[in-house]
């Protein structure tokens, strides 16, 4: 997608998380990034946008392991799920995969990686999750 | 002291929270309103009513929208003007909160505010899902967040923050079964002991089923009047003396801290303020522990402790009958019950109650200050209220 066309919204993020980029609204006048993007700036209300694309690398604010979950995820279970600081100050939800469940430690080091969702109907969005 | 009255609570009802088989919401709310009538002699309902706010959280449950008129109709005060607030588990602190816009606005001199849900007749897993509309669908849900998975991330994160142990978390729940066992409306009413709770099955680590609120059907409701009416229906009324409302994300990853509720902290300054009491002058208060860790949360959003205290206050007892305040003394929404819709205003109920010497076997002696905290969601609606014995 070429960026300067493109609306700030989350169809379009999610398009851009199919092209492994996590692309968040930049405001032209106080600078702060929104992730995953909002057609305003939630911090001066000002509509002169610019897209940016984020560091895929953060650490692990918080997290959770969930046993009990909807069918969807039913194979997954027990499943790791956190909030992620990226480098530049943003913060994503998402899976944590690729690390025992005992080993997830608040401060680790984790990096974003991508993977096609599989579902029925809407939406159809992809899913990007975290590993060490 | 204490602030002057904003608005008059001269009646209130309850339905017995439970798993009402065979009963819908509308007739839950019947039998709130009913003991609401019968508590009032003085009022003619059909003739005094002049709004109804009804917090209801979502139509799926009983397939039925457009609950304002359906619930004026059942409680026979139809054509008064009816109206439902929805603010997810905080729906019915929402209703008190357009009453008292009602009333203040000089539109109406009473009013009727409440909360129904009827849950229990749906799956399980139906009924986590419709909870789950109230927390972020488009980032959180879809990367596997359940309900209880978000307040686990508040848990964790505090645990990590100050040293909150599980142990604490499993002290709140046996503290609101001990509580609720002495409230026969209460869903649960048993007592369980720390060991059941600690070795519950796990939900979304660290919070166990013992940790989480209960699917529950129920209805409660308020009648509110303009203060200078009150002693014209009734000789025992409950003054709001304080109120307070905020908003935040409904997205938890989205805030900069996990360890405090903005929304909820902000609806309490607003409401001491207007009050004009500290914290330290609650008698009583019902706070929402949809998740244990969550009355943690809020012992420390409302001021009864420093930030990350929380753990520490509940283990030396501070928050029982008999402590420096006594919280959740209906058995909160971990034992008497949460059908979301009626929590808010259920939890007024309860502080009418105690302040009018009602509670019997719970009741907190000479309490004069009690105080509400309903939560919507994780935290996207705040409302605080602060009542005073009239």
């Amino acid at each position: 997608m070429t960026e300067e066309t493109v609306a700030f919204t989350i169809e379009n993020f999610y398009k851009f998380v199919k092209e492994g980029k996590i692309m968040g609204a930049q405001c032209n006048k106080c600078g702060h990034v929104t992730v995953p993007p909002r057609p305003v700036c939630p911090k001066c209300l000002s509509k002169h946008l610019t897209w940016k694309e984020n560091p895929k690398q953060g650490k692990l604010l918080t997290y959770t392991i969930i046993h009990v979950c909807p069918e969807q995820f039913q194979p997954l279970a027990p499943y790791a799920v956190g909030v992620v600081e990226l480098e530049n100050g943003a913060h994503l939800p998402g899976m944590i995969k690729g690390i025992p469940h005992e080993k997830i430690k608040i401060g680790m080091r984790l990096t974003i990686d991508f993977e096609e969702a599989k579902s029925e109907g809407w939406p159809q969005w992809p899913r990007c999750y975290f590993k060490p | 002291m204490s602030g002057k009255p904003l608005i008059s609570i001269i009646s209130a009802g309850m339905s017995k929270f439970g798993k009402r088989d065979g009963l819908f919401g509308r007739e839950l709310f019947v039998e709130a309103a009913t003991e609401a009538y019968e508590r009032c002699p003085n009022l003619d309902p059909k003739r005094d009513i002049k709004a109804l706010f009804v917090g209801m959280m979502g139509e799926s449950y009983e397939h039925q929208g457009h609950t304002g008129p359906t619930i004026a109709d059942w409680i026979g005060i139809t054509p008064v003007q009816a109206f439902r607030t929805e603010g997810a588990c905080g729906s019915s602190a929402t209703a008190i909160r357009c009453g008292i816009f009602a009333v203040l606005s000089g539109l109406a001199d009473i009013v009727m505010v409440g909360g129904v849900e009827k849950m229990t007749h749906r799956a399980t897993a139906d009924v986590t899902e419709y909870l789950a509309m109230a927390s972020d669908f488009f980032f959180e849900q879809w990367n596997g967040l359940t309900f209880p998975g978000l307040f686990a991330m508040v848990a964790t994160a505090h645990m990590h923050k100050y040293g909150t142990k599980e142990e604490q978390m499993a002290m709140v729940a046996v503290k609101n079964h001990h509580h609720g066992a002495l409230n026969p409306k209460a869903h649960m009413q048993k007592e369980i002991t720390m060991e059941q709770a600690l070795s519950s099955r796990v939900v979304a680590w660290p919070l166990k089923l013992y940790d989480c609120s209960l699917i529950t059907d129920g209805a409660s409701c308020l009648i509110l009047a303009k203060p200078e009416l009150a002693k014209k229906y009734t000789d025992t009324p409950v003054h709001i003396i304080g109120s307070g409302q905020a908003s935040d994300t409904i997205g938890l990853f989205e805030r900069d801290q996990f360890t405090s509720l903005n929304a909820g902290k902000a609806a309490a300054q607003e409401a001491y303020k207007m009050a004009g009491i500290d914290p330290s002058e609650v008698d009583v208060a019902e706070v929402h522990d949809c998740f244990t860790i969550a009355e943690i949360v809020a012992y420390e959003d409302l001021g009864f402790c420093k930030p990350g205290e929380g753990g520490r206050f509940i283990e030396e007892g501070q928050s029982q009958i008999g402590g420096k305040v006594a919280v959740c003394t209906s058995g909160g929404l971990k034992s008497k019950g949460h059908p979301v819709g009626a929590t808010g205003t259920a939890q007024a109920y309860e502080i009418y109650l105690q302040l009018t010497e009602q509670a019997e076997r719970r009741q907190v002696k000479g309490a004069e200050i009690g105080l509400t905290h309903n939560i919507g969601g994780l935290g996207g609606t705040g409302v605080v209220n602060i009542f005073r014995r009239g």
